[in-house]
């Protein structure tokens, strides 16, 4: 257990946490359910490719170039599959991802299915946790405020957001456009530490897993999110021991958690400053006995 | 123009196996309005049961045949208990049910290659290569197999949806399932008998799937294609899912023989975003316009 292995697994925690940061908007938020969510993780990972290796862009700029791509990705597949229903929407963006993947295989520019190695090693623990941390900020941000609100009134009841006149279509597409950008980033960054890219990196169970991981850290929360991501990337690694026996167990584990605590981890709750200072507040053993009847008064307790 | 037929009649022939493997899936989501992502594992574990009774124990064709079906279905129910009925006993949203199979689905994957292996299987020859001779046309014996079974298996559902008792029940249910509840019927009972159903029809396609090509771990992956072959019928129609899993069959033989093979998965892919922007509801399906 050196630091070396422990970096690894934190920088692919972060990668997967910036994935799941956009698909917790998408489903947490707004309800929908996306299984395309890798197809747009390889749009943005082989377009930051192409930037940092074909035109020789820094880093930094070509991810951004991905998330684009990504996002402009999601206006066209939005555009054709955000008035379709419940499971449609599902098995559209199934077909899409998959679609990407299959496209990819065949481009030999890219090196095909073969993959395409020599991609160099541009992602550091550091980048990813100033990347994701802005990401966090800026989701947190815009959940707080109005447009947020929007889209978590369309995930609780969609026709009668629809009454009060909120425009359903706009805000679903405003979601997928920054949960596709998120998804680019992570795939950019993706690329950029494996230094190899294969269209198979992007299959299905990359979508299933990013989908397993909102859930499990529970829907509509962001240190839900957090929690999740790093679990989830680190148990199966832990767990290398069992190697063939793990991913049983993660799928039972699933299951499990579906019929027992369906809201996750967080279930719709947050880790904020306020909760971690109002819970020291009431356990601290020294504070004094007029806190509580001061709370009391307060209509608190 | 021989050739053309010819790519017809192989395209009947995978068809009539996906529609198998489709109406399985439609018929549980007529019922329960979710996608049952774990049906994939079922046909995957039905492949093995079917390989498994030919070479370890030696069992004739129609026996293993059977046998798998059996245990396919088995299979089915087991997960309906396991990990969707906690789920309807608590009117969990259908997301959750979603969740849940494809938990299912990893855990099917994973315990397969965890310990029978990750390598690919072949079945024994069943059938004589030889294939039969209409004039300049040639029919493989497994493909007209295939296509025989798969018809066979069809009509009987059909009898027993349109003429039996229980098919009434699952008529009902499939139409309004608490009004079902009010008139007596067990819809519990009719759910496992459902995805019975579903998991026979499953593991016969399972074992026609593995003679045509081979036995491995993710072959489960074929079931995207009967979900394919139902949002083209208009997922939860019966009809549909057999017309549009012919269809793609079809489409799917023609791409390979004329464009390439390698672009078959992608056109299938394709063709479900285009259908499902230009007749969303799938050619037999029908709009349900929401209510306030």
């Amino acid at each position: 257990m050196d630091w070396f292995y422990i970096k690894g697994i934190l920088i692919l925690s972060g990668i997967n946490l910036m994935a799941v940061l956009g698909l917790s908007l998408l489903t947490g938020f707004t309800g929908l359910f996306s299984f395309g969510h890798a197809g747009f993780m390889a749009l943005g990972a082989y377009a930051t490719a192409v930037m940092t290796v074909k035109f020789g862009i820094p880093f930094i700029p070509a991810l951004l170039v991905g998330g684009l791509t990504a996002a402009l990705a999601s206006l066209f597949i939005g555009r054709l599959t955000l008035n379709l229903k419940g499971d449609y929407f599902c098995i559209a963006t199934l077909g899409f991802g998959e679609a990407i993947r299959l496209i990819l295989d065949n481009i030999q520019y890219f090196g095909g299915a073969r993959g395409w190695p020599g991609i160099p090693q541009e992602t550091t623990l550091l980048k990813v946790v100033i990347l994701n941390i802005i990401a966090i900020i800026i989701l947190k941000n815009l959940i707080r405020s109005r447009h947020g609100r929007n889209m978590i009134a369309i995930r609780e009841e969609e026709l009668a957001s629809k009454i009060v006149g909120i425009d359903v279509f706009r805000y679903k597409m405003i979601s997928l456009l920054i949960s596709a950008f998120y998804a680019g980033i992570a795939g950019g960054m993706l690329g950029h530490y494996a230094t190899f890219l294969q269209p198979k990196m992007f299959s299905l169970v990359k979508s299933t897993e990013l989908t397993i991981i909102v859930i499990f850290g529970g829907l509509g929360s962001i240190t839900g999110s957090v929690l999740g991501a790093v679990v989830l990337t680190a148990l199966p690694e832990l767990l290398r021991a069992f190697a063939q026996w793990r991913l049983v167990v993660y799928g039972a584990a699933v299951i499990f958690i579906m019929i027992s605590r369906p809201e996750g981890l967080m279930g719709g709750k947050e880790l904020s400053f306020m909760t971690i200072k109002s819970v020291l507040r009431y356990t601290k053993p020294w504070r004094k006995i007029g806190a509580f009847t001061e709370g009391r008064r307060q209509g608190r307790l | 123009m021989t050739q053309l037929i010819q790519q017809l009649i192989n395209g009947l022939s995978i068809g009539s196996v996906y529609a198998l493997m489709a109406v399985g899936y439609s018929l549980v989501y007529s019922i329960m309005n979710f996608s049952n992502f774990a049906h994939g594992g079922v046909i995957m574990l039905g492949s093995y049961f079917g390989f498994f009774l030919l070479t370890l124990f030696k069992l004739p064709f129609t026996a293993a045949f059977l046998g798998a079906a059996l245990g396919a279905a088995v299979v089915a129910v087991i997960i309906e208990r396991v990990a969707y009925s906690p789920l309807r006993a608590r009117n969990a949203p259908f997301l959750y049910f979603i969740i849940s199979a494809m938990g299912a689905s990893i855990f099917l994957e994973n315990f397969v290659i965890a310990t029978i292996g990750p390598t690919f299987k072949t079945y024994p020859p069943v059938f004589p290569k030889e294939p039969f001779r209409f004039g300049p046309l040639f029919v493989g014996r497994l493909d007209m197999m295939m296509f025989l079974i798969s018809v066979v298996c069809l009509a009987a559902l059909v009898y027993f949806i349109d003429f039996t008792k229980t098919g009434k029940a699952i008529r009902a249910t499939a139409y309004n399932m608490r009004a079902s509840v009010l008139m007596g019927i067990n819809t519990d009972m009719v759910i496992i008998i459902v995805f019975g159903i579903g998991g026979a029809l499953a593991g016969i396609a399972g074992v026609l799937f593995g003679m045509k090509y081979t036995v491995y771990p993710q072959m489960g992956f074929i079931t995207l294609k009967s979900f394919i072959a139902a949002v083209f019928g208009g997922l939860g129609s019966l009809p549909g899912a057999v017309i549009g899993s012919i269809l793609l069959g079809v489409i799917e033989t023609l791409t390979s023989g004329y464009i390439s093979s390698q672009l078959r998965d992608l056109i299938s892919f394709s063709l479900l975003i285009i259908i499902l922007v230009i007749r969303p509801m799938g050619l037999m399906g029908r709009i349900t316009e929401e209510k306030a």
